[in-house]
């Protein structure tokens, strides 16, 4: 484009009100954009990352969730003793039966009604070996045969009596904080986890809810899933550990992308309105200037280039604003009941990089379409009309 | 008011400002009502309650149930007029991808602690008559096409297979915030067919006087404190309160983006108007010069960003009222009684004062202001 | 063959249901190194045979020929190359672009040109000495005096060398002093660098300066002193052209 960009960058910094409020205008819908699917990122970044590829869930035939699933002891040896199960260093499968139940705690803060149903998972000694990303970041690991429990991190500091050494109360018992563990982000850091011999008594008998076990060969999944689910003598469902928890976060997941575009559709709309009536207002007030260019010689093509890029300057300023006050909420720890399980589940807002980029490519593309019609106009001006 | 036409022809002279900003001002408005009513929707569902109704649920936790056998004796309680209780269900239809509540009930008791439940007298009859006769809500009715008196197939997740029901009456809420979704059926049906002693999910009672609750509470929950089965009881209120606080940071989301959507929209109006204000100085100049005073002027360009907002509000508020209204709007199944509140009426309309105010003040102050002899070396 | 040929030209304008006939059959000949003045009332057609010469309007009949090339029948996007090339406009204000340097406005037209960034800033700094101005190249036009600006504006217009230089009344809002100055370079430019100039203007100060005089009247050419430079078609006629 000949037209140098100078004129273009010092003309948008001519009319600093009109350029601040545009710009302004563009960067919120920029921020929210960015916000939201980083609220809806996080969710999905937190479910994603609970489940492994190498890893199976079994649950009972029908069951969905693992809330309604039960599965006895002697269905939960068979499964244990399977020829897919992959064999640890130590000689013993790979395979952990847990307890999954929900129980209600009062959240840290004033509010005694708030409560969050939180996930208590009984599992077995070998659940920290089946799954590869869980860590204990403080404190020893619960000992078995007691009344020991091990907190996700996101529990920690949402709820009283989290610290170690801590006593937390429910199922009408008191139960000691041995440990944190974190688990890279996923959904079981929103969980409490202890030993599964010590949750049956105590809340549904002598049943587990689900078992998790690490594939020999995870390629081999579907031969896996194939002879277990018709072996008669169990009545199972076999998942992909990954798969699984990616369909448990495509309810709430889907409605979230969903909120996020149709909000900041409607709010990019009335940015771009904002967007048309200033670029119209600065062709308005400029028209000397563009018939000087096209006087000169300038083609009419190179006139609407030029006033897109302006358009398209001051949406970047405004993009680049959106993005920076979008910034601060990554790594802030939201929480909802995931509807799907009816467990609570936190997870941190999420801003990738990506997601700065489509926000700034979002931004430059609302300016370019509120600029599109004035700076067809700037070209098409009719030079002697101008003049007279 | 006799210069409104002046106001209106200036406003016409741009129209495609001034429609632009009029759709502005209305979409954010919208948009505003939208988010602020899933605040309201909430905070409404968690007041909802009646004050004589109690609901029992095991203290360890919701997902856990109570025995059958409890209902006799929360019947015994002093205080205690009526007894009832249900059992999630989890049920299933179709593909399963429309979410519906399904429950165990026990027919008689329910129907008559829930008089907010309206069923037609005869289908209220069969539906108690028949053992695997089913109630369902009128919405969820026409959701899935079903007929009164068809046989409906639900996979069960919790309890494995296919359960057969006959559609015996169709339920009407007097109260939005009772979902109108949800699909009942016996509760004997369902231990029949597991052969297991019977379960509760939770009791619902009805108490003699309201402010015997805490009371009654107490007591119950005193007596089964010690046993495999706790009970944590508490107004129908306070359940529904705690029911949703499972949103979490939700509301508090809604209520931000709702400001940053405002805060937007008032820059593009207050934008336009400014802009409207630099061209009007001729006009002001040759109205001043007819002999139009300052304060008229100041109240014309007010009288402007008025228009403007005003009708953006009407549209944008209005229109969400009457959409969500006319669509019975409930976000599938999760936000009952998802209605655009009186409040949030008011309160759009204190944003859209706020809005003319902002916008029209500078150019109105500007024009009352404007000395019109500097103004008239512009005009020649 | 003269450098601006205009033959039996017609325009009129629609102004709502009313149709103006500024020109019917002007015919007029500018020989090259020409120093035409065009002078006459409001309304009497100068400024819209200016536009006409530069390719910015059309004729309703009729041709423009500029250096051999018809200008009346060049699309739009030719005429746009084409006025880079061979025309130099001057308008009374409003020349320079606010937010571009002295330097930066100069440069303009051989931005259009494939001409290296050196070889634009020798010929920028040589328009800007010839109107004497090149100790200004950082100034902005609001840092300029009236006549300093127009002055620019001509370096602007003699820059990229044009064919034929245009001038739509370059006085009017100047002094009588920064009148002088502007005028005394377009006569330099004409006598010195043989530059071919027409120019649209109600200042008799400036027709003393041209070498032809035309007066226009209601779309009819008056010839005001005669000079061999100046051919004129007797057939035609200046002056009878109805």
């Amino acid at each position: 484009m000949k037209i140098p960009f100078v004129y273009n960058a010092r003309s948008v910094f001519q009319r600093p009100a009109s350029t601040a409020f545009t710009a302004v205008g563009i960067a919120l819908v920029v921020a929210v954009f960015i916000g939201m699917l980083a609220l809806a990122n996080g969710f999905r970044a937190a479910l994603a990352r609970t489940g492994s590829d190498e890893n199976a869930l079994v649950l009972r035939r029908g069951a969905d969730s693992e809330l309604s699933s039960g599965i006895d002891r002697a269905t939960a040896n068979l499964i244990g003793s399977s020829p897919h199960v992959a064999i640890g260093a130590d000689g013993h499968p790979l395979v952990s039966p847990e307890v999954y139940v929900l129980v209600p705690l009062v959240r840290l803060g004033d509010d005694s009604t708030s409560i969050g149903n939180v996930v208590v998972r009984g599992i077995s000694a070998k659940a920290w070996d089946v799954r590869a990303n869980v860590r204990v970041t403080e404190g020893q690991k619960p000992v078995s045969g007691r009344a020991e429990i091990c907190l996700g991190e996101k529990i920690v500091g949402r709820y009283p009596n989290t610290a170690i050494g801590g006593k937390i109360r429910f199922a009408g018992r008191n139960w000691d904080v041995v440990c944190h563990f974190s688990a890279g982000g996923s959904a079981f850091e929103s969980e409490i986890w202890g030993e599964n011999e010590q949750f049956m008594p105590v809340f549904r008998g002598e049943a587990f809810q689900s078992i998790s076990f690490r594939l020999k060969d995870p390629k081999a999944f579907e031969e896996a899933k194939r002879a277990l689910e018709s072996d008669k003598r169990v009545q199972v469902d076999v998942h992909r550990e990954s798969t699984f928890y990616v369909q448990q976060s495509k309810l709430l997941g889907d409605i979230l992308q969903f909120l996020a575009v149709v909000i900041t559709s409607i709010m990019a709309i009335g940015a771009i309105f904002g967007a048309v009536n200033t670029m119209y207002a600065a062709v308005a007030g400029r028209t000397p200037e563009i018939a000087v260019l096209l006087t000169l010689g300038f083609h009419p093509r190179s006139v609407l280039a030029s006033f897109l890029l302006e358009s398209a300057i001051i949406a970047a300023i405004g993009g680049v604003i959106g993005c920076l006050l979008a910034l601060p909420v990554n790594g802030f720890v939201a929480s909802t009941t995931n509807w799907s399980s009816f467990s609570e589940i936190a997870f941190n807002f999420r801003v990738t990089p990506g997601l700065l980029l489509a926000g700034m490519i979002f931004a430059v593309l609302m300016g370019v379409l509120g600029g599109f019609f004035p700076a067809r106009r700037a070209s098409r001006l009719p030079v002697v009309q101008a003049l007279r | 008011m006799k210069f409104l036409p002046l106001v209106l022809a200036n406003l016409g002279r741009h129209k495609r400002r001034t429609i632009l900003t009029i759709t502005s001002v209305a979409l954010a408005l919208f948009l505003f009502a939208s988010l602020q009513t899933v605040v309201t929707t909430i905070a409404s569902a968690s007041k909802f309650g009646s004050a004589r109704r109690l609901v029992a649920t095991n203290a360890t936790g919701i997902v856990f149930t109570l025995p059958i056998a409890y209902a006799n004796r929360l019947q015994a309680v002093k205080g205690v007029e009526g007894v009832t209780w249900a059992n999630w269900f989890g049920g299933r239809y179709g593909d399963g991808r429309r979410f519906f509540a399904t429950f165990a009930i026990e027919p008689k008791s329910y129907l008559d602690l829930y008089p907010e439940m309206v069923v037609p007298a005869e289908q209220k009859e069969a539906f108690i008559r028949e053992r695997t006769g089913a109630l369902v809500g009128k919405r969820l009715m026409e959701v899935f096409g079903w007929k009164l008196g068809q046989n409906v197939t639900l996979q069960g997740t919790i309890f494995p297979g296919d359960w057969t029901f006959t559609i015996r009456g169709v339920y009407t809420p007097t109260n939005p915030a009772i979902g109108d979704d949800a699909f009942m059926f016996h509760h004997d049906y369902m231990e029949e067919r597991l052969n297991r002693p019977g379960i509760a999910g939770w009791y619902i009672l009805r108490i003699e006087r309201p402010d015997a609750a805490p009371t009654i509470a107490k007591t119950i929950d005193d007596q089964f404190r010690n046993s495999p089965y706790p009970t944590k009881t508490g107004t129908e209120q306070a359940f529904n309160a705690s029911f949703a606080t499972m949103w979490g940071n939700v509301s508090l989301l809604m209520g931000t983006i709702g400001m940053a959507v405002v805060f937007a929209i008032l820059l593009v109006t207050a934008n336009a108007m400014m802009m409207g204000a630099r061209e009007r100085t001729r006009e002001v100049a040759v109205l001043k010069t007819i002999g139009f005073g300052d304060r008229t002027l100041f109240g014309m360009v007010m009288l402007e960003a008025g228009v403007i907002a005003i009708t953006g509000a009407v549209l944008g508020l209005g229109g969400a009222k009457l959409l969500y209204k006319s669509t019975h709007f409930n976000g599938g199944g999760f936000l009952p009684g998802f209605d655009v509140a009186p409040s949030t009426l008011a309160l759009g309309s204190a944003v859209t004062l706020v809005l003319m105010l902002a916008s029209g003040l500078v150019p109105a102050v500007r024009a009352a202001r404007l000395p019109v002899v500097s103004a008239l070396r512009q005009v020649g | 063959m003269a450098l601006v040929e205009i033959r039996d030209v017609y325009k009129s304008f629609q102004r709502d249901t009313q149709r103006i006939d500024v020109f019917s059959g002007i015919t007029l000949d500018v020989d090259a190194g020409a120093f035409l003045a065009l002078m006459g009332p409001s309304g009497s057609g100068k400024s819209t045979l200016l536009n006409l010469i530069a390719g910015l309007d059309r004729p309703t009949k009729g041709e423009v020929r500029v250096a051999g090339s018809v200008v009346s029948a060049m699309s739009p996007g030719e005429l746009a190359s084409w006025r880079a090339r061979h025309i130099g406009f001057v308008f009374q204000q409003f020349n320079l672009l606010p937010v571009l340097t002295a330097y930066q406005n100069v440069e303009l037209p051989l931005l259009l040109t494939r001409l290296s960034k050196r070889e634009r800033e020798e010929r920028v700094k040589l328009a800007l000495g010839v109107v004497g101005l090149d100790d200004r190249m950082s100034h902005y036009p609001r840092q300029l005096s009236g006549g300093q600006e127009q002055r620019v504006s001509i370096a602007r217009a003699i820059v990229a060398d044009p064919t034929v230089i245009l001038l739509d009344e370059p006085t009017g809002q100047l002094d009588g002093k920064s009148s002088q100055e502007v005028l005394a370079l377009l006569r330099r430019l004409n006598t010195e660098f043989k530059k071919t100039i027409v120019i649209v203007t109600h200042d008799a100060h400036a027709a003393e300066q041209a070498t032809t005089v035309l007066h226009l009247e209601k779309g009819d050419l008056i010839r005001g002193s005669a000079v061999p430079s100046l051919r004129a078609s007797e057939s035609a006629g200046l002056g009878v052209a109805r």
